[in-house]
């Protein structure tokens, strides 16, 4: 990260623009919202544009778009266990153990044995 | 006794003790944030129906503004101290502890008038989940607005006496702060919108 002053000097109009962008990216958030999407669609519009949101402010803000590399090796060992973390739903979805195989529809056919 | 790596950055790491610090601190919140976003997709796949229009949108939008506003001038105040303009970095921090306790007021109301109606955590797992995630958000911009008041009030005198020093402990504060917005981020279309 530069952090002399004429470069910082150089970035500040960025700053602005970013705000602006992630104000706009808002705007257009709550805008998809209002058309009423099927869900799937709109979870993954809002989930897709919060995603990029995030990016600008991590990159610009955070100044990870030019950060060390002790700091990307901590980002990336949260990010395997991140990724652990979210699919533990997942798994649990998954998950059969037990569950009957049997489906409703063929436990009806078969009469109970006394 | 002089603590070392403060301002200089060490040669093993290429950084100031601080930064690394506070980045290994934000991990540890991904994880924190983390668990309780895995806890709602489990709640919410597993409700046979999900409560929608609960929340009022435009409080959200417009806390989601307040946020993003206070990103820039947190990052701005960062920015007037590297330039060595004291009073702009003043006039951006201020702003940004102003911003944040507007964000804690429209909080208040919406919170106010969710217990008015009965709608305590109590009531759904919809709301549980709500409370739990912005009350804990809540207490993350509370607890930045007790670092940004110290910066404001007794901390500035560090300023005369160790500029990059004084520029670094900005930076980190500043580092916290994004992540708190980063945070709002997912959390108002998760819960506002979805």
């Amino acid at each position: 990260m530069h952090s002399d002053p004429e470069s910082i000097r150089k970035h500040t109009k960025m700053y602005w623009m970013i705000g602006g962008a992630l104000f706009v990216f808002t705007v257009v958030t709550v805008a998809v919202n209002q058309v009423h999407l099927a869900i799937p669609l709109a979870i993954t519009v809002a989930l897709i544009i919060a995603a990029l949101k995030g990016s600008m402010v991590a990159s610009i803000f955070m100044h990870l778009s030019a950060e060390k590399r002790w700091i990307y090796g901590a980002l990336l060992l949260t990010l395997a266990f991140f990724i652990v973390l979210m699919s533990v739903p997942l798994f649990t979805t998954l998950d059969n153990i037990g569950t009957p195989t049997v489906s409703p529809h063929q436990s009806h056919a078969e009469p109970a044995r006394h | 006794m002089n603590i070392p790596y403060t301002v200089e950055e060490r040669p093993d790491t290429g950084l100031a003790n601080g930064k690394l610090g506070i980045w290994l601190f934000l991990a540890s919140e991904v994880m924190l944030f983390g668990a309780l976003f895995s806890t709602y997709i489990i709640l919410r796949v597993g409700a046979v129906e999900w409560p929608h229009g609960e929340l009022n949108v435009w409080l959200g939008m417009a806390n989601t503004f307040i946020l993003i506003g206070s990103s820039v001038t947190m990052v701005m105040a960062w920015a007037s101290l590297k330039m060595h303009d004291w009073g702009k970095h003043r006039l951006y921090l201020i702003l940004t502890f102003v911003l944040a306790g507007v964000f804690l007021v429209n909080k208040y109301f919406e919170y106010s008038s969710h217990w008015s109606a009965g709608e305590l955590p109590s009531k759904s797992t919809f709301l549980a989940i709500y409370f739990t995630l912005t009350g804990l958000h809540g207490l993350h911009i509370v607890g930045g607005m007790i670092v940004m008041a110290y910066f404001i009030g007794p901390g500035a005198k560090l300023w005369r006496a160790n500029p990059d020093q004084f520029a670094n402990r900005i930076e980190y504060t500043g580092l916290y702060w994004h992540f708190v917005d980063l945070v709002w981020i997912f959390l108002f279309p998760v819960l506002y919108l979805l």
